[in-house]
């Protein structure tokens, strides 16, 4: 089962982290460390219907741009 | 050319001579009078063949319809799996094609000059068979054709090209176009082996469109004597092929076949020009090696399948039936299976040891085991040749982890190579009421194991099971086995002996265990200690007893 409510962490560290981990990097950078950063949290997580659930959240949270939205 | 003179030639042919080899073209049948076939296969590539063999040693006459009249030009197939030389080994070419070919079981892959992963296809001992070979498919033609070309209840028609169809409930009229005019023959029923571009799925209105993949692959076939191992060496991003990737496969006669992504804007009539190739080839090599060009093919592909094999008394199988891509040697391979799959049920029936419920057992599995592989391949095919910009960011990170995490180099997807099916959900199946610790399962194929024989003779397993079914029995066994018709009984610690306990231990069987196992050497069935009519039930229930839903 995915997990989203507040757990015990320090979310502004780990946010202020996980921004400085990008630092200096150009977008194309950023987006394949963010791509590596999914697989290999994804492995730790290790539960795939965990992991489904997550993709389909992920999905479905996405705000509606113009190429998404009909003619 | 008669018969033996053929076989005669194809036995001490070289390869250049196989390619060149001008099969004799038969002449149109002198009888107006359209003639009647029980067997008519369309197609003598590997699959057409391979079917044609099996029916033969069944004791069925077979007329085979081939419309070229030579062997397969360039290496094609080329990578042939474990199953397939089990298959081949019970139609009597198996060691031949092993002889020949060039055995691996290593696959390796690179990123850059990195090896990022490394895979063992068969990693334990106690197979006869390795998990491939790598053989031309003119020499694994030309060893099926001397093969078939034994029967004499067999015919082949070179040079004869199916022109139309008119199937009916009870067989079909086949319109057959040769040099000197067309005529007509009867047939009860058509096996279509007749590969990607079928004449008969088109005559039929069968056409299906499927997935088409745009990017574009070259195949050079060069001799050399070269360093390389006997393994599966697959680049992504060599420095020199960048951006795209390169597979190499070593092949009989000093021959080896790279493969090299091309894009989907490469030309496919500059691409094939050797001015184009070669430069391709020396950034591998190296600017000063010595090799030479065999053959060369620009291919692109599509993953598609027809929705039923089983067309009334028309069969598809191989190519016709289905396509891959080529990345895991799905293509051929799987459409051997088909043929195995095919031939015993077709025998049963023609015999009337089964009804026709029998052949709509070979569609469904044949269908499941058709979508596997497309499943499988287009996966491949979609790590090779990233579809969107998403998906080749996911495929760079992969290759980036694989270097350090080992998690990441099970993604690294270069090609998964065939396996045989696993048939868990076929009609012919009688799931299981005792319990099992194996990985062996109902529906798979029986595992190969060495057992040696009274004599002290070595032998293996899958060399022992008969032609139609057999029980394999842990002694103790029921003494009423032998009393079932059509039943081979092998017995374990009987007449053949597993001295090491290695098959014990691969199908956890223990004394009284009995495994019911089909024809084409899949098991149906298995308990701890069976009665006598649990056993014929399940023997009855796979020899087509059963009703479809």
């Amino acid at each position: 089962m995915l997990h989203t409510e507040a757990r015990d962490l320090p979310y502004d560290e780990l946010y202020e982290a996980l921004i400085a981990s990008h630092e200096g990097l150009s977008a194309e950078q950023s987006h394949l460390l963010n791509a590596r950063l999914v697989l290999l949290l994804a492995n730790q997580i290790g539960d795939a219907q965990v992991l489904r659930a997550a993709f389909s959240a992920a999905r479905a949270g996405l705000p509606a741009t113009a190429a998404q939205t009909p003619q | 050319m008669n018969r033996a003179l053929i076989r005669s030639t194809l036995r001490g042919a070289s390869a250049a001579e196989l390619q060149a080899m001008a099969l004799p073209v038969a002449p149109r049948p002198a009888s107006a009078q359209p003639q009647r076939h029980p067997v008519v296969v369309v197609g003598a590539g590997p699959v057409g063949l391979s079917l044609a063999i099996d029916l033969a040693q069944r004791g069925r006459p077979v007329l085979l319809l081939e419309a070229g009249s030579s062997l397969s030009t360039g290496s094609r197939a080329l990578c042939f799996a474990k199953r397939t030389l089990e298959i081949w080994d019970r139609l009597g070419v198996g060691q031949r094609m092993v002889d020949k070919g060039v055995s691996w079981n290593v696959g390796r892959v690179f990123l850059q000059t990195e090896q990022v992963y490394e895979f063992n296809l068969l990693p334990e001992a106690g197979h006869e068979r390795p998990a491939f070979i790598n053989l031309q498919q003119y020499y694994c033609e030309a060893y099926l054709l001397e093969r078939l070309l034994q029967f004499d209840s067999v015919q082949v028609r070179w040079g004869h090209q199916l022109a139309g169809i008119e199937a009916r409930s009870d067989g079909a009229t086949l319109t057959v176009q040769t040099a000197e005019g067309s005529y007509c023959l009867e047939a009860d029923w058509v096996l279509a082996c007749d590969g990607s571009r079928s004449s008969l799925r088109r005559l039929m209105g069968l056409e299906t469109q499927g997935r088409v993949f745009q990017d574009r692959f070259l195949i050079a076939d060069v001799k050399m004597k070269a360093q390389f191992p006997a393994e599966r060496w697959f680049w992504f991003d060599p420095p020199f092929h960048p951006g795209q990737s390169v597979l190499l496969h070593r092949q009989s006669d000093d021959v080896w076949r790279i493969d090299f992504q091309l894009g989907w804007d490469a030309d496919p009539e500059q691409e094939k020009q050797p001015e184009r190739i070669l430069p391709r080839v020396r950034a591998l090599l190296g600017q000063d090696a010595d090799f030479s060009l065999e053959w060369a093919s620009v291919y692109t592909f599509a993953c598609r399948r027809m929705e039923r094999f089983v067309q009334g008394r028309v069969v598809f199988a191989g190519d016709a039936a289905h396509g891959v891509s080529p990345f895991g040697a799905r293509g051929a391979n799987s459409g051997v299976q088909d043929a195995e799959n095919l031939a015993w049920k077709l025998d049963a029936v023609l015999g009337g040891r089964a009804g026709p419920a029998l052949l709509d057992s070979y569609g469904l599995e044949r269908e499941f085991a058709a979508d596997e592989n497309i499943l499988n391949s287009t996966r491949s095919t979609d790590f090779i040749t990233p579809k969107s910009a998403a998906s080749r960011l996911f495929r760079d990170a992969v290759l980036g982890l694989a270097r350090d995490h080992p998690f990441a180099r099970r993604i690294v997807n270069s090609g998964r190579l065939s396996v045989p099916a696993v048939l868990s959900h076929s009609p012919l199946n009688t799931p299981d009421v005792d319990h099992f610790e194996a990985s062996q399962r109902v529906g798979a194929v029986l595992t190969d194991a060495p057992l040696s024989a009274a004599n002290g003779q070595a032998s293996w397993l899958l060399r022992e099971l008969g032609a139609d079914f057999t029980a394999l029995a842990f002694a103790p066994a029921p003494a009423w086995l032998a009393e079932i018709d059509g039943l081979k009984t092998l017995v374990i610690g009987g007449q053949l002996s597993d001295e090491a306990g290695l098959l014990a231990r691969r199908l956890d069987a223990r004394g009284g265990t009995v495994y019911l196992v089909r024809p084409d050497q899949h098991v149906c069935a298995r308990w701890r200690a069976p009665t006598r009519e649990q056993l014929a039930a399940a023997l009855a229930r796979a020899q087509g007893q059963w009703q479809p839903a």
